[in-house]
């Protein structure tokens, strides 16, 4: 049951718990304790909206970040991984095998403000001995949702 | 003059165009139009198996295969069969795959039926089965299956049906357009009219993976009756396979011989391309069907629940991707009930005269939809009811 309605709120996280119980064949009591059990352990963290921004005009740049450091002792790279996470300008950091360490995605307003970030800001944290910074020309896919989908109905209308 | 009348076959002429193609020709030339009218999957056919279509085109196998399918096919068909549904034939002699479940039923029809043989077909049903009959030279004999019996066939209805000139029965369950399926129980009355008498079942079990409340069961496993069943099975409903074309029978070596001359004659064999992709589809698909089938028994209910708050009575459908609810309150045909749905509202379901003359007072809702539209087109057939 649980694994049912956190596949379908992420397929659409508008469902109400009225609408899963009917989907479910079940309670709305049970849908709302088990979304509340996921939200209290954190399995459920947020409820967002995809938004294809190109499409309203607003002015963004993302740039996907490799960055390398000097793993701390005891803390490893969570230290730094945790200051980066903390920038609102930072949309995820994870911590990679390969290469570099950490892989972050940058959202700025220009590229003028993405190449300030990066000397400012991450350049000059303590660790951090490298970065490359490679911009985003174009989204085709993101969080599971293709951009700009052919959605008309091409099927047959048959019996 | 050329007079094209004179060419024409009587038999041909005589067929009625199917009242819902005209329907459906309005709805196409409309726009902006929330329909709820198809009746094949919403879903994309899985990529393993699309992959699997496209690497044998990368091969060059692109030439005709045996008459009745590739052996691995079949092969993997019988093992598919015997794992789901308990049922055991010989890749052999006794699997033909086809194009399609559609060309599956006209083979077997046009086997079994000599000239004025009576081929029993319980209505509301998938719209093929009596003009093939009658293509065949044969006389299709309607039975109006009731919604007080969750529109299941009755021992009773059959037994009355039956004359000497009976030559078989099409089962058509899991049904198009009602969702009604018929349960072990339900068979064996069935089955046991059946033994008494010398009638070939055609079972067309091509909605066998959908259904909802309990697993489907095959006449054919009944005793007795896989001697004197023909199946009909194929990819389109279970694996979101439509344009792929292609479908079997499992039959008794003694049908099959026989209908792989229509087969081979008319048809040489299934889509090359399809048939390989299908191999994937049947080794590695069945948590494919357990998805798909997941998210419909989710609509089922949904839509079912929104019919209820609305105030239209549902027989709740066991199996596809239908509903049939009762609109014979609003005081109008089915088919205007929808029209006015169309014209008025925008919104597009299928009559259920469009399946039988006994889908009077219905209409067939399919929810091969997402649930936003789903809850698009229920909320204006809601407005559209409450206008009435």
């Amino acid at each position: 049951m649980k694994n049912k309605i956190l596949t379908h709120l992420e397929n659409d996280a508008r469902l109400t718990p009225v609408q899963l119980a009917v989907m479910l064949g079940t309670t709305e009591e049970k849908v709302r304790a088990v979304i509340d059990e996921c939200e209290a352990e954190g399995s459920i963290l947020s409820y967002r909206t995809v938004i294809n921004w190109d499409k309203t005009g607003k002015e963004s740049v993302i740039a996907l970040i490799e960055l390398k450091t000097i793993p701390q002792k005891d803390r490893g790279f969570d230290c730094v991984a945790e200051k980066i996470a903390n920038f609102p300008e930072v949309k995820s950091v994870y911590l990679m095998s390969g290469g570099f360490d950490l892989a972050l995605t940058l959202e700025c307003r220009t590229m003028r403000d993405v190449a300030v970030f990066v000397a400012e800001k991450l350049a000059t944290i303590e660790g951090v001995t490298s970065t490359a910074t490679h911009f985003v020309l174009q989204k085709y896919k993101d969080n599971d949702v293709i951009f700009e989908p052919d959605t008309t109905d091409k099927r047959g209308n048959t019996w | 003059m050329f007079d094209y009348k004179e060419t024409l076959s009587d038999r041909i002429v005589n067929i009625k165009p199917s009242g819902i193609r005209k329907f459906f020709d309005i709805l196409d030339e409309m726009k902006d139009v929330v329909s709820l009218t198809v009746g094949q999957p919403d879903f994309v056919t899985p990529w393993h198996i699309r992959e699997a279509g496209i690497k044998s085109l990368e091969q060059g196998r692109t030439y005709y295969t045996s008459n009745n399918g590739i052996m691995e096919m079949r092969e993997e068909i019988a093992k598919y069969q015997s794992r789901r549904f308990g049922l055991e034939y010989s890749p052999k002699n006794e699997i033909i795959v086809t194009v399609g479940g559609s060309e599956a039923i006209d083979m077997a029809i046009r086997t079994l039926t000599n000239a004025g043989d009576e081929i029993i077909v319980p209505e509301p049903c998938f719209v093929c089965y009596s003009p093939l009959v009658t293509l065949a030279g044969g006389v299709p004999v309607p039975i109006c299956l009731k919604k007080e019996n969750s529109f299941k066939l009755t021992a009773k209805e059959l037994k009355e049906a039956i004359t000497p000139k009976t030559k078989a029965l099409v089962l058509p369950f899991p049904n198009n357009p009602t969702g009604a399926c018929m349960n072990k129980r339900d068979l064996e009355q069935i089955a046991e009219v059946i033994r008494e008498t010398n009638i070939v079942v055609i079972s067309d079990e091509i909605y066998a993976e959908l259904t909802y409340d309990e697993p489907h069961t095959s006449i054919a496993t009944l005793e007795g009756m896989r001697e004197r069943t023909i199946i009909i099975n194929g990819f389109s409903k279970a694996y979101a396979m439509t344009g792929w074309r292609l479908g079997y029978t499992l039959a008794p070596q003694l049908f099959t011989a026989q209908m792989a001359k229509v087969h081979q004659f008319g048809i040489m064999c299934a889509p090359t391309t399809s048939q390989f992709a299908a191999v994937s589809a049947l080794k590695n698909g069945d948590g494919d069907i357990e998805y798909m089938k997941g998210e419909y028994d989710s609509r089922r209910r949904y839509i079912i629940n929104r019919l209820k708050e609305i105030g239209i009575d549902c027989f709740m459908p066991e199996g596809a991707f239908y509903v049939f609810p009762d609109i014979s309150h609003y005081g109008m045909t089915s088919e205007k009930f929808c029209e006015r749905l169309l014209m008025e509202k925008g919104a597009a379901i299928v009559p259920g005269t469009a399946f039988g003359v006994c889908g009077e007072g219905f209409v067939r809702i399919s929810y091969a939809y997402s649930i936003r539209q789903i809850d698009k087109a229920l909320t204006l057939l809601d407005e559209f009811v409450k206008s009435l």
